[in-house]
C-alpha cells in the first residue's frame, strides 16, 4: 500500500525522524491557515499524489506571502498557488499521460538547504535481508545514480539476528561526509528511520532529498513510504491512511471481494484462477495478436458469486470486446465452475462473446453443461484454442 | 526415488483441525501420503477424524511418531511461529502453504533456516507432489503421472497446466515443486534445481518462473555451470505493467528490474529452451527429450 508524503512525514516524525514543520490542507482556506500558523516565509506548497516527479510537473511551488492583496506585486502567494494546484490534473513521468487529480496539499516551512542527500531502505530479495542505502546525489532518481555512478551509493545490509546498530548509523553518516552537529543529527535520523521502517512493516522508505540545513540539521525534505500489504493487519492506523481516490474504482471493488484485478488497455477481458495462470493467459492473448484488457485472479474456488463479481468488474471497462474464462479446476470440480459461469452470465446479461476453457475434474461434463445452457458460449478445447478464439471474437467487434 | 517427498518422509500437519488443514489432509491421505500426526496447540491427546493423533507441539509429534516433515496450514499472523517451531524440532522438510505471511516475519524465518538443517518450500505455494509416492500440498493429483521429469514453479494453477501438458505427452514426473510466489521463499529455483540435478531418478526439468526478483537469472547461471539435464522454461508476465503487484506479492517489476524479457534473455543465453507460449511447455520438453 502507498501513502501520501504528508502521511509518511507524520509517521516518520512519530519515530523521531526530523521533518519540516507543516500540515495537510484540503482547501485553499486550510492552506492559508496552515501557512499562517507556520509564522514565516517562504512556505512550500506541495501537491499530494501517489507519484514521483511532482516538482517537474508543476505541483511544488514556493510561496513568499499569504495573499497578494496584502502584499501587492507578489504573484507567489499561498492563496493563488493553492487554488492553482488543488484540483489540477498533475502529469508526471509516473502518472501516465492522463495525470492525477490533486485533492490535497502539504503546506510546510521552506528550509535553508546546504546539501541534498539520499536515504532509502528496502528489502534485498536475493539475500532476504533489508538494505539501507545512502548517496551524496540527493534530488536525482536513485535508479539513474545506480546506473551511471554506482560508486556514489553506499549500501549496508542489516543482519536479521542483530538488527540495526549504532555503528551502522555512524558508517552511513561518515559515508556522506557529515561532520559535527550534522553528523550527530544524521546518526539520530538514520536510527529513527530504520526503526520506523521496521516497526511499521514498510516495504520501502525513500527520503529524496534528505537535506543538511544551513544550521547543520539533517531533515527529511521529502518522504515516500510503501507498506507490505500482508502485514497491514498489524497496523490499523496505517490502513486508515489508504486514499481510495488514488486507486482505480474497479480495482477497489475487486479487492472488496478478495479478487485481484488490474486494469490494462486491451480488448480481451480475462478471468482466471491463480496469479501465474492469469499472467500466462495475458501473455498468450498477446502472442495470438490480441491485447489483454486486464489481469484478474478469481482465486482457487471460482464460485458463482466470484465469477459474477468478476464479470461486473471486467465489463465496467468499455474497451472489453470479448471475455476469456480460463479455469484450471484442480481440486475444484469443473461442473461446479460451469454452473457458476452459467448463472453469472444469466444474472449479468452479458452482451460480449464469452470464451470458456475449463480444465480439470469433470471438464467434459462442464463443456456439455455450457453448450446445452442455451447461452452462446464459445467453448474452447484447450489453453491455446481459448486464447485464439477470444482474440478472434474481440477483433470481429 | 524422488526429491524432498520420498518413501521415507513421515509427515505431521500443523493446523490440522482448521478447515483448510482438514480438507487437504483428507485429500493427501486419499493419495496414500504417509501422514502420521497433526499438531494443534491445546488439542493434544485428541484424534483427528478418528484417524490421526493430535499433539500440542511439533517436538512431541516428532518424538512420538518419528515424523521428519511438516506441512503448515496455519493462518498468516501465526505462520512464522509455526515454521520456527518446526525448525526448532529439527524436522528435515517443511512445506508452508499459508499465503500472506508478512515479509518481516519471513526475514526472521529465512535467517533461522540458514542456521538449521531444515529445508523449507513456500510459503504461498501449492506444495510438493512425488507422483506415486504422495503429495504434501493442495494440488490435484489426477493430472500427474510417475516418471522422470522434475518441475519447479512459482505458481499454482499454471503448474497444473504444465503438468497436464507433460502427462498428455506421456512425460511422467519425478517430483513437482511449487516454490511459491512470495518475495522471500524457503527455497529458490536454484536450491531445487540442485536437488533435481543430483537426483538419479530425474532426467529433465521444467522451470516456470514469473516477473519480479532475480531468482530466474541466478538459476540460469547455475544451469549453465552445473546442470547436465535438459531444462525447459517459461516465464509468466511478459505483458505485465511495471510497478503493479500481479496477484503474487513477489510478482512485481520494480525499478525496471525483474522483467520477463530480462529473464527470458538470461535463460536463453544459458542455453535453456524457453517456451514463448504457456501452451507449448509440454511440446518443448518432448522435443528436448527427443520424443516424437
Amino acid at each position: 500500500m502507498k501513502i501520501h508524503e504528508h502521511q509518511a512525514k507524520e509517521l516518520l516524525s512519530r519515530y523521531g525522524v526530523p521533518v519540516p514543520r507543516g500540515h495537510v490542507a484540503f482547501t485553499v482556506k486550510d492552506a492559508i491557515n496552515v501557512a499562517k500558523s507556520l509564522g514565516k516565509f517562504p512556505v512550500v506548497v506541495k501537491a499530494q499524489i501517489h507519484a514521483g516527479g511532482r516538482g517537474k510537473g508543476g505541483g511544488v511551488k514556493l510561496a513568499r506571502s499569504l495573499d497578494a492583496q496584502q502584499l501587492p506585486g507578489t504573484a507567489e502567494d499561498v492563496r493563488q498557488l493553492a487554488s492553482a494546484i488543488l484540483g489540477m490534473q498533475l502529469i508526471t513521468h509516473q502518472t501516465g499521460p492522463e495525470g492525477k487529480k490533486v485533492g490535497r496539499l502539504l503546506i510546510e516551512e521552506g528550509m535553508d538547504i546546504k546539501r541534498e542527500l539520499y536515504a532509502g531502505i528496502l528489502l534485498d530479495r536475493s539475500q532476504a535481508k533489508n538494505v539501507f542505502m545512502v548517496s551524496t546525489e540527493g534530488g536525482m532518481e536513485i535508479e539513474k545514480v545506480a546506473a551511471e555512478t554506482p560508486e556514489k551509493i553506499v549500501k549496508i545490509t542489516i543482519e536479521p539476528a542483530t538488527g540495526f546498530q549504532p555503528y551502522h548509523a555512524r558508517r552511513l553518516a561518515f559515508a556522506l561526509g557529515l561532520e559535527g552537529d550534522a553528523f550527530k543529527s544524521g546518526v539520530k535520523c538514520f536510527t529513527a528511520l530504520y526503526k520506523c521502517y521496521e516497526n511499521t512493516d514498510a516495504s520501502l522508505v525513500e527520503i529524496n532529498p534528505l537535506v543538511v540545513t544551513a544550521d547543520d540539521r539533517v531533515i527529511a525534505l521529502d518522504a515516500k513510504m510503501n507498506f507490505d500489504d500482508n502485514a497491514l493487519f498489524r497496523h490499523p492506523d496505517i490502513l486508515e491512511m489508504r486514499d481510495l481516490t488514488e486507486e482505480n474504482a474497479a480495482e477497489i471493488e475487486a479487492s472488496k471481494s478478495n479478487l485481484n484485478y488490474i486494469k490494462l488497455d486491451g480488448k480481451v477481458g480475462c478471468m482466471v484462477n491463480g496469479a501465474g495462470l492469469a499472467m500466462a493467459t495475458m501473455d498468450i492473448i498477446k502472442l495470438y495478436g490480441g491485447e489483454p484488457a486486464n489481469f484478474l485472479d478469481v482465486g482457487g474456488t471460482a464460485s458463482a458469486q466470484t465469477v459474477e463479481t468478476g464479470f461486473r468488474i471486467i465489463l465496467s471497462d468499455p474497451n472489453v470486446k470479448a471475455i476469456l474464462i480460463n479455469i484450471f479446476g484442480g481440486i475444484v470440480r469443473c461442473d461446479r465452475v460451469a454452473g457458476g459461469v452459467i448463472e453469472a452470465v444469466k444474472n449479468t446479461g452479458i452482451k460480449v462473446p464469452v470464451v470458456v476453457r475449463l480444465e480439470g475434474t469433470n471438464a467434459d461434463i462442464a463443456a456439455k453443461m455450457l453448450s446445452e445452457s442455451g447461452l452462446s458460449f464459445i467453448v474452447a478445447r484447450d489453453f491455446a484454442d481459448g486464447a485464439q478464439k477470444a482474440v478472434k471474437a474481440a477483433a470481429e467487434r | 526415488m524422488a526429491i524432498l517427498l520420498t518413501d521415507k518422509t513421515r509427515i505431521v500437519v500443523q493446523g490440522i483441525t482448521g478447515s483448510e488443514g482438514t480438507f487437504h489432509t483428507t485429500q493427501m491421505l486419499e493419495y496414500n501420503t504417509k501422514i502420521v500426526a497433526g499438531v494443534t496447540p491445546e488439542k493434544g491427546g485428541q484424534k483427528w477424524q478418528d484417524k490421526l493423533p493430535i499433539f500440542n507441539t511439533v517436538a512431541d509429534a516428532a518424538r512420538e511418531t518419528g515424523a521428519n516433515a511438516s506441512i503448515i496450514f496455519v493462518p498468516p499472523p501465526f505462520a512464522a511461529d509455526a515454521i520456527l517451531e518446526a525448525i526448532d524440532a529439527e524436522l528435515e522438510l517443511i512445506i508452508t502453504i499459508t499465503e500472506g505471511i508478512p515479509v518481516r516475519d519471513m526475514i526472521v524465518v529465512k535467517d533461522a533456516l540458514r542456521r538449521s538443517k531444515t529445508r523449507m518450500v513456500g510459503g504461498n505455494c501449492p506444495g510438493v507432489i512425488s507422483p506415486g509416492v504422495g503429495k504434501m500440498g493442495i494440488m490435484p493429483y489426477f493430472i500427474n503421472k510417475p516418471g522422470k521429469c522434475g518441475l519447479i514453479s512459482r505458481s499454482g494453477t499454471l503448474t497444473y497446466e504444465a503438468v497436464k501438458q507433460l502427462s498428455d505427452r506421456n512425460i511422467g514426473q519425478s517430483t513437482c515443486v511449487g516454490i511459491g510466489g512470495d518475495p522471500i521463499s524457503g527455497s529458490s529455483f536454484m536450491d531445487i534445481l540442485r536437488l533435481f540435478n543430483e537426483d538419479p531418478a530425474t532426467d529433465s526439468v521444467v522451470m516456470i518462473g514469473e516477473i519480479g526478483g532475480t531468482a530466474e537469472e541466478e538459476a540460469a547461471q547455475y544451469i549453465k555451470a552445473e546442470c547436465k539435464k535438459p531444462v525447459v522454461a517459461f516465464i509468466a508476465g511478459q505483458t505485465a505493467p511495471p510497478g503493479r503487484r500481479m496477484g503474487h506479492a513477489g510478482a512485481i517489476i520494480a525499478g525496471g528490474k525483474g522483467t520477463a524479457a530480462e529473464k527470458v534473455k538470461a535463460l536463453r543465453t544459458a542455453g535453456i529452451r524457453v517456451a514463448d507460449s504457456p501452451a507449448d511447455i509440454g511440446k518443448l520438453m518432448a522435443e528436448a527429450l527427443g520424443m516424437h
